[in-house]
Order: structure tokens, then C-alpha cells, then sequence
């Protein structure tokens, strides 16, 4: 059995670890070495040397994000540390174990990462539905205080840190690191321009580090053990280990913290237990709604960040969602668009008018009201609300699967538009 | 009028944020936990206790998925529409509702017990479909335990 950092720990009956617990597994070693040994540079250089990225979608290389961050007397203060726990990406459930099994893990690299960065004030921003997290994070901040972990002077370090625990209202844009800032604000969830870049201009206007609940997990394994360790565990380019998840129609849909570079197959077959019976693979979306689909010829592909993009995908959050031959390809693409049309915040014209136009079209084909130069015009659209075309990776995100879709399932498409019916459906 | 125990929620709230607008959602989330809606008299009473404008305060209102701006049933059902529960078949679960309460998407029941709203991916994938009332999210379902869930939530009403 590989390490698993993130969730050795994690106990059987899904309930949170107490402070205790935490502590005798080795908790808050990593924030007392650093505090005590560290200098933040220091810190900082560890995680640059791990060569952790960033679990939320993106993979931005965190040491990296970090040292964007302005330093020094002369710099605007306070410096904020937002963890991002508003999990919202459909298919995406990995954040939920971590803040509802050990959210002191979360914490702890809380501490680490506003340590490094020299932050004195910090948000978890969490998704209001994930209310059982939202109790335990409390209690757990609890528990951090009373310890002396959190608060002024840390420990006599001289370092102080506050977090607080803020819940949303339920809106995907929040998930975007800027809709995120201007949340947090009290304001819609619009994105901001960049540049400035959140690091040196963010919440309140002050430099702002941004980081997913998954990647602040990864930060005490790595201050503990070192960069060498935690490259080690990993096979692949990517070091460290991944959470990843399967849902859909296989045997037992879950979440399994494996080396980061698990092919698709470890995680499907092994893991998941391959399809429920009767059902056959028809494709898989590896990361989340926004990422393309793969089908069946990439099931030895590695779950790492460079082999899913030359696989033409993402890696995404690393939570798959799994197309069986017992759903309609069109109507899973119509289910998608139509959530990143309702999510689309509205602030840029292309994305607000873009994509419930594309729901519109995916919809006509599934009732059967398709017509041919329809394939031409969403194919077309995947261009028009792509890289570059919008103000933020909302849209460009929500073609990926439509375009993939267009790629390996157009027969399916051609189906319905020639037949006038869906052929999945009973009427 | 924002009542008392309100209005020290809501500054108790507002204490972790740089500027008091910035509490303006956590000040509707406050009112609506009390009132279980926001009416337009609400987001007047909350743009006066903040300093901000009452537009400034219904663009967010209306923005955020959880913020109701119309009254609400006493039990607020969130079925999760996004694609796990749809490749598992959330809609049994629509079709179920509207065939024992009569409650479509966006609706109340007569007696204002349940309100039905689609709602995006619960983070409960592993347990499609997935629906959550009031605070509580329940997975692996099917239309045997939602009507279980229901008469739950009206043998607590009648307690």
C-alpha cells in the first residue's frame, strides 16, 4: 500500500479527527518546525521544491504563486489567504472528504501557507450546502484557537494568524478565484480583470493567495517530511498524490487517494469496479463538467496534469464523471450546457448569450427538432466562447465537453437529427 | 424592521470583514435564516444598517442561488440536477414530487409545506442521486425514501 498523506488518517466511520486525534498523528509537527526552524523564505522553498500544483483545476505550481507575493516592509498589508472550499464543479465531491474527515489537516496548512506568505488574516470560503463541513471546520477552528494554533503569537513565534470561516449563498462563479474575492466583499460573484493578479491585488485590494482546500492538505505532509519524500511518492512528472473520485454508472463510485499518475484504468477498474453490469464505457469526463471527454483508447492514459492534456483533456479536479452506453451522449451534453448557462454570471456577452443559445440547439436535437447545419453552429460556437473569447474560464470550460462530444459521439448526434427522436428515449 | 437579535447577529457577523458592506451577504443570510425569505422591506432594512444603497443590495440578493426573494415553504427541497444525478436518474425524483405533492420546479405546495427548487451539484456524486431538505443531504435515493423524507419532515411539523 502506497502513502496517502492526505488521508491515512481519515477515520472509518466518516467522523472528523478531534484536535487529539490530529495531534498523535503527527498534526501540527510541520507548523511547529516551521515556526521554530523555518524562516518563511525557507518555507516557501520547500513548497516550491515539492513541486506541488494547485488541486483546484487549474495546476498552477503553488510555490510559484506564492512568490508573487509582495514582501517586506514597503509592501501593502495585511496580506489575505483564501482557502477555496466552495466545491461546486459538477462531479466533484474530494474537498467534502477532507473538511468533513479532517479539517484540521486543512487548517494546519492554513498556517503553513499564511506562514510562508506572511499573511495575518485568512478565509475559508465554503459552499453553504456542505453544512456537516461547515460544523466541523467551526469546531475545529475552535479547538486551533484554544490550542494556541491560531490567534496572536503564535506559540511565542511572533507570527499571528486569524481564520475565519465564511459560507456562501450558492452561486458556481464563486468557485472562479476572483468571483471568489469579490464574494468574500459582500458583491456579486463577477470576475475581476487580470492583471493586477489577486497576489498583489485582491480582497479589500490587498494581495490575495487563493488556494483549494486539497492543495492547503498537502502543505503539512510536505513541511514535515520534506520535497524529496513527497516527489517520491509519485511515478509521474507530478509529484505528490492525488484525491481522485468516479461517478456514473460503475460498480462502486467513490474517492481514492492514489500516486499522482494513476492511469484512468487503476482508477476505474480497480478502484471503482468497473462498470455496473449490462452497462459498457462509452467516455468519461476525467475532471469535472468543464473538462473534455476521453472515451475507452485512453483508459492506460496517466491522471497527471501533462498526460491528460495530450490526451486533449484536463486533469481538472480529478473527480471523472462516467458516460455508460445506457445514456444519451446528446443529453448529457445538453444536461452540462445547461448548467453553465444558469451558473453564467452575466458579466461578459458572449458567455450570457452564448450559452443558453447552445442549450437551446442541444435541447431541439434531443427532442427531436434538430437540424443539419445545427452539428456546423455548436461546432462553431465552441470556438466563439473559447480561450481568450470571454472574460473568465467559465465558458471555455463549458464548450470542452460539448467540442469533445461533437469529436467522438457526432453519430450520435447525426442520430437524432436524421431519426427526428432521441434514440435513448422510450417515446 | 430588522429585530434585535437580528441586528447583533448581523454585527457580529460583519466583524470579520474589512468594511461593513462587505457583510452584506452574510446580513441577508442572517435575516433570511430568521424570516426563511427576504422580502423587499429586508434588503431596505439591511442596505440602512450597512450603509448601502438598497439597490446595491438586491443586485446581490438576486444573484446568489440561496438568497429567497419570494417566500418560501417551511421545508426547502434541493434536488441536485447536475450530471451524476442525471446519469443516475434524478428526474424519478422530479416525477415523484410532482406526483405526490404536485410540485414542479420552482413551486410551493398549497399548504405551504415544501418548496421545490433544482439546484447545482450537491458534492454528492458518490451517493447520485442526491437531494438535500432544509439542512440535511440525503443520497442513494430512490422515490421509497423521499416519501420517507417527506413524512419525516410532516410528522415533525405536526410535533
Amino acid at each position: 500500500m502506497s502513502e496517502r498523506p492526505l488521508t491515512e488518517n481519515l477515520k472509518a466511520d466518516g467522523s472528523p479527527l478531534s484536535f487529539a486525534e490530529y495531534e498523535a498523528a503527527g498534526g501540527y509537527e510541520a507548523a511547529a518546525k516551521a515556526l521554530a526552524s523555518l524562516t518563511p523564505d525557507e518555507a516557501l522553498k520547500t513548497v516550491q521544491d515539492s513541486g506541488l500544483r494547485g488541486r483546484g483545476g487549474a495546476g498552477f505550481p503553488t510555490g510559484a504563486k506564492w512568490s508573487l507575493a509582495p514582501r517586506g516592509e514597503r509592501a501593502v498589508k495585511p496580506t489575505y489567504l483564501v482557502a477555496n472550499a466552495d466545491e461546486m464543479e459538477p462531479g466533484t465531491f474530494k474537498d467534502r472528504l477532507l473538511l468533513e474527515g479532517n479539517p484540521h489537516q486543512i487548517i494546519e496548512g492554513m498556517l503553513l501557507a499564511g506562514y510562508a506568505i506572511g499573511a495575518t488574516a485568512a478565509y475559508i470560503f465554503l459552499r453553504v450546502e456542505y453544512t456537516r463541513a461547515a460544523a466541523r471546520v467551526r469546531q475545529a477552528l475552535a479547538e486551533a484557537y484554544a490550542r494556541g494554533w491560531l490567534g496572536a503569537n503564535i506559540r511565542g513565534s511572533g507570527y499571528s494568524l486569524d481564520i475565519h470561516l465564511h459560507t456562501s449563498a450558492g452561486r458556481y462563479m464563486c468557485g472562479e478565484e476572483t468571483g471568489l474575492i469579490n464574494s468574500l466583499q459582500g458583491r456579486r460573484a463577477t470576475p475581476r480583470a487580470k492583471p493586477p493578479f489577486p497576489v498583489v491585488s485582491g480582497l479589500f485590494g490587498k494581495p490575495t493567495v487563493v488556494q483549494n482546500a486539497e492543495t492547503l492538505a498537502n502543505l503539512p505532509p510536505i513541511l514535515r517530511r520534506g520535497a524529496d519524500w513527497y516527489k517520491s511518492l509519485s511515478s509521474s512528472a507530478d509529484a505528490g498524490t492525488k484525491i481522485y473520485g468516479v461517478s456514473g454508472r460503475v460498480k462502486k463510485p467513490g474517492l481514492w487517494e492514489l500516486p499522482m499518475g494513476a492511469t484512468i484504468r487503476e482508477i476505474l477498474e480497480d478502484r471503482a469496479g468497473g462498470m455496473q453490469d449490462g452497462r459498457k464505457l462509452r467516455g468519461l469526463l476525467p475532471g469535472g463538467a468543464s473538462t473534455d471527454f476521453l472515451t475507452p483508447e485512453h483508459l492506460d492514459t496517466p491522471m497527471d496534469f501533462n498526460s491528460i492534456q495530450r490526451a486533449g483533456s484536463r486533469l481538472g479536479t480529478g473527480t471523472m464523471i462516467v458516460l455508460d452506453d445506457g445514456a444519451c451522449p446528446v443529453g448529457m451534453v445538453l444536461n452540462l450546457t445547461r448548467f453553465f448557462a444558469r451558473e453564467s454570471c452575466g458579466w461578459c456577452t458572449p458567455c450570457r448569450e452564448g450559452l443558453p443559445y447552445l442549450a437551446q440547439i442541444l435541447q431541439a436535437i434531443e427532442s427531436g427538432a434538430g437540424e443539419p447545419d445545427d452539428l456546423a453552429v455548436l461546432e462553431e460556437h465552441t470556438r466563439l466562447l473559447g480561450p481568450g473569447m470571454t472574460f473568465c474560464a467559465l465558458a471555455p470550460g463549458a464548450v470542452e465537453p460539448l467540442q469533445s462530444a461533437l469529436k467522438y459521439f457526432r453519430e450520435d448526434f447525426e442520430r437524432h437529427i436524421n431519426e427526428k427522436r432521441c434514440p435513448w428515449s422510450n417515446g | 424592521m430588522l429585530t434585535p437579535d437580528e441586528i447583533r447577529e448581523i454585527e457580529a457577523a460583519i466583524h470579520s470583514y474589512e468594511h461593513r458592506a462587505a457583510g452584506c451577504l452574510e446580513a441577508l443570510k442572517i435575516a433570511q435564516a430568521h424570516r426563511r425569505w427576504v422580502s423587499d422591506e429586508t434588503v431596505r432594512d439591511v442596505a440602512a444598517l450597512l450603509g448601502m444603497g438598497p439597490a446595491e443590495v438586491e443586485s446581490v440578493a438576486t444573484f446568489y442561488s440561496l438568497i429567497f426573494r419570494q417566500p418560501v415553504g417551511r421545508h426547502v427541497i434541493l434536488v441536485c440536477d447536475s450530471v451524476s444525478c442525471w446519469l443516475l436518474g434524478y428526474e424519478r425524483l422530479f416525477a415523484h414530487l410532482d406526483r405526490r405533492l404536485g410540485l414542479k420546479p420552482g413551486q410551493t405546495t398549497a399548504d405551504g409545506e415544501f418548496t421545490l427548487l433544482p439546484t447545482a451539484c450537491l458534492g454528492a456524486c458518490d451517493r447520485a442521486p442526491a437531494l438535500m431538505i432544509d439542512d440535511e443531504l440525503y443520497g442513494n435515493l430512490d422515490e421509497a425514501k423521499l416519501d420517507a423524507l417527506l413524512d419525516a419532515c410532516r410528522q415533525k411539523d405536526r410535533a
